[in-house]
């Protein structure tokens, strides 16, 4: 972890309108769980708000900005070349940036989800949700860290993960399911919250291990490949 | 002491070779690194850097190769050609974030002295962004400047400065390589190469095609047959009496008057004026017409 990195790495992100596009999402989360509560029937809008808009909406979409966007921006414009000419373990630039992804991710998902939460059912459900939606960021700011140096189009290989395999497949093919971060923050959400709002399909132990080995596996991924960062010349 | 050592350096892409088998040895002082556009010096320099893996070959800065090492960075200075900057940063910002990425110990001190070193401190406090390229340009040189390397490798730094910064660079430049420094400049402009630095390294189509210093490869280069212009009260007439003399190996008549092929600079410049003299035709203009870099580098190649 290195403090001027992390520092230049938010200044970065709070200075792009891209980051403007975070907010209208966590209101609508808000708003459709307050109107789905004051109708009066949790049970049919708990699913289709919290997770459907929340779970697998807000958190992927806000990690897939921000994740994107600590690391694959500065690649893309060139000025991560003036953190890679420094002294600096890789890995501790890369943990820096997931730090930040990690964080940000985390405040704007996690903040709504407790509010959505508890507008539908109380503390218990909001504790739960923004404690899965934090497990979750951390999961998909890895993965979005990873994609950045591994692919020149992060944001869309990201969003055909997101949309395809995690919306799509996951639904119909049971199998997918084990590799959907999605999938993980449902179970962990389901069991913390201790709620039949919501029901995970994968088992508890299933979600931890594998959110943990995303995580692991896109943090190392990211160092080597940052290890080897390749200038194209642009002449050549 | 810092040395930057190529060995034998390769790389290709696919098909295309980039950089064909290039050893060279970079020491103190000030380094011009010569090529046309699309010659690789950008490849070169990218792999002296550790941006870019050699196919084959080694880079190496004090014995340490440059490819995945970057611990070479405490002794190694890059400001590339991409004029990226954060540019919502101030130049302050920017540099200090530098001296504290290099873990310096008192990194406050470290960035003051190098934007002073640019002459940069009076707009230190406004935007990257609201700078001019050239005031951009020095504030990254700066911040490649701020642990004091060994070693400073500049990719095209004149780029888009006016007459004046692109004095103040040069003379910059100058002042590292008097210091003892290793610094290695690309430019694709002769005479940048030429006020700058004595010693050049001209790069072609990705080969060495010439080493040293810049006045020898110069005089060398004179045995290439020159092209000139003239233009004259006669110019039929003069075309006559030029192919009779030996230094001359062709004319041709053209709209704008004559072209001459010479054997040799000095023999027919000394010539001219007597065959004219002679003839009594009145020499109204002559100009070589092969000085661009382009003629000096494909004569290079052929050669």
């Amino acid at each position: 972890m290195n403090a001027t990195i992390a520092w230049i790495t938010a200044r970065g992100l709070f200075g792009r309108s891209r980051f403007l596009l975070l907010f209208p999402l966590p209101l609508i989360l808000i708003g459709m769980a307050w109107l789905g509560s004051s109708l009066g029937h949790p049970e049919e809008f708990a699913f289709p708000v919290l997770g459907g808009i929340g779970i697998a909406t807000l958190l992927p979409v806000t990690a897939l900005i921000v994740g994107t966007a600590v690391l694959g921006s500065e690649i893309d414009d060139g000025t991560v070349v003036h953190i890679l000419t420094k002294p600096i373990p890789r890995w501790k630039i890369v943990l820096s940036k997931l730090v930040v992804a990690f964080g940000v991710t985390t405040i704007t998902v996690a903040v709504p989800m407790l509010i959505a939460g508890i507008v539908t059912d109380g503390w218990r459900l909001g504790l739960g949700l923004a404690a899965a939606s934090a497990v979750g960021a951390l999961a998909y700011s890895a993965l979005f860290i990873a994609l950045s140096v591994l692919t020149r189009r992060p944001v869309l290989v990201g969003l055909l993960y997101v949309m395809i395999w995690e919306g799509l497949l996951s639904n119909a093919v049971s199998g997918t399911r084990v590799l959907s971060i999605q999938q993980y923050v449902i179970s962990l959400a389901h069991k913390w919250a201790d709620t039949s709002l919501i029901n995970g399909t994968v088992s508890i132990t299933v979600a931890f291990i594998m959110s943990a080995v995303f995580t692991a596996l896109g943090f190392c991924f990211a160092t080597d490949r940052l290890r080897s960062f390749s200038v194209a010349g642009e002449t050549s | 002491m810092t040395t930057l050592d190529l060995t034998g350096v390769s790389r290709w892409y696919g098909n295309v070779v980039a950089i064909n088998d290039i050893t060279m040895s970079l020491g103190p002082g000030v380094t011009g690194l010569l090529g046309p556009n699309g010659a690789g010096k950008t490849t070169l320099l990218h792999m002296m850097a550790g941006f870019l893996a050699p196919s084959r070959g080694e880079v190496t800065l004090d014995k340490e190769p440059t490819w995945r090492h970057p611990e070479i960075y405490r002794h190694l200075g890059l400001v590339s050609e991409r004029e990226a900057a954060h540019g919502f940063l101030t130049g302050w910002e920017f540099v200090y974030a530098s001296a504290k990425l290099h873990g310096l110990a008192d990194p406050k001190g470290a960035a003051k002295r190098a934007l002073e070193l640019v002459e940069m401190t009076e707009s230190q406090n406004r935007r990257l962004s609201t700078y001019s390229k050239g005031m951009r340009q020095r504030t990254r040189v700066a911040a490649a400047l701020v642990h004091d390397p060994g070693v400073l490798l500049l990719d095209e730094p004149f780029n888009g400065m006016d007459p004046r910064q692109r004095l103040h660079m040069m003379e910059l430049l100058h002042d590292l390589g008097d210091e003892g420094r290793t610094v290695l400049f690309s430019s694709h402009i002769l005479e940048e190469v030429e006020q700058v630095s004595g010693t050049v390294q001209v790069i072609v189509a990705g080969r060495l095609a010439a080493s040293g210093d810049f006045r020898t490869i110069r005089r060398l280069m004179t045995h290439r047959p020159h092209v000139f212009a003239i233009v004259s009260s006669d110019d039929r007439r003069l075309a006559v009496a030029l192919m009779a003399s030996d230094s001359v190996a062709g004319v041709s008549l053209g709209g704008e008057g004559l072209v001459v092929h010479a054997g040799d600079y000095g023999t027919f410049t000394r010539e001219l004026p007597r065959i004219a003299l002679a003839q009594g035709i009145r020499v109204r203009r002559l100009t070589p017409s092969d000085e661009s870099l382009e003629s000096v580098f494909s004569y290079l190649v052929a050669a």
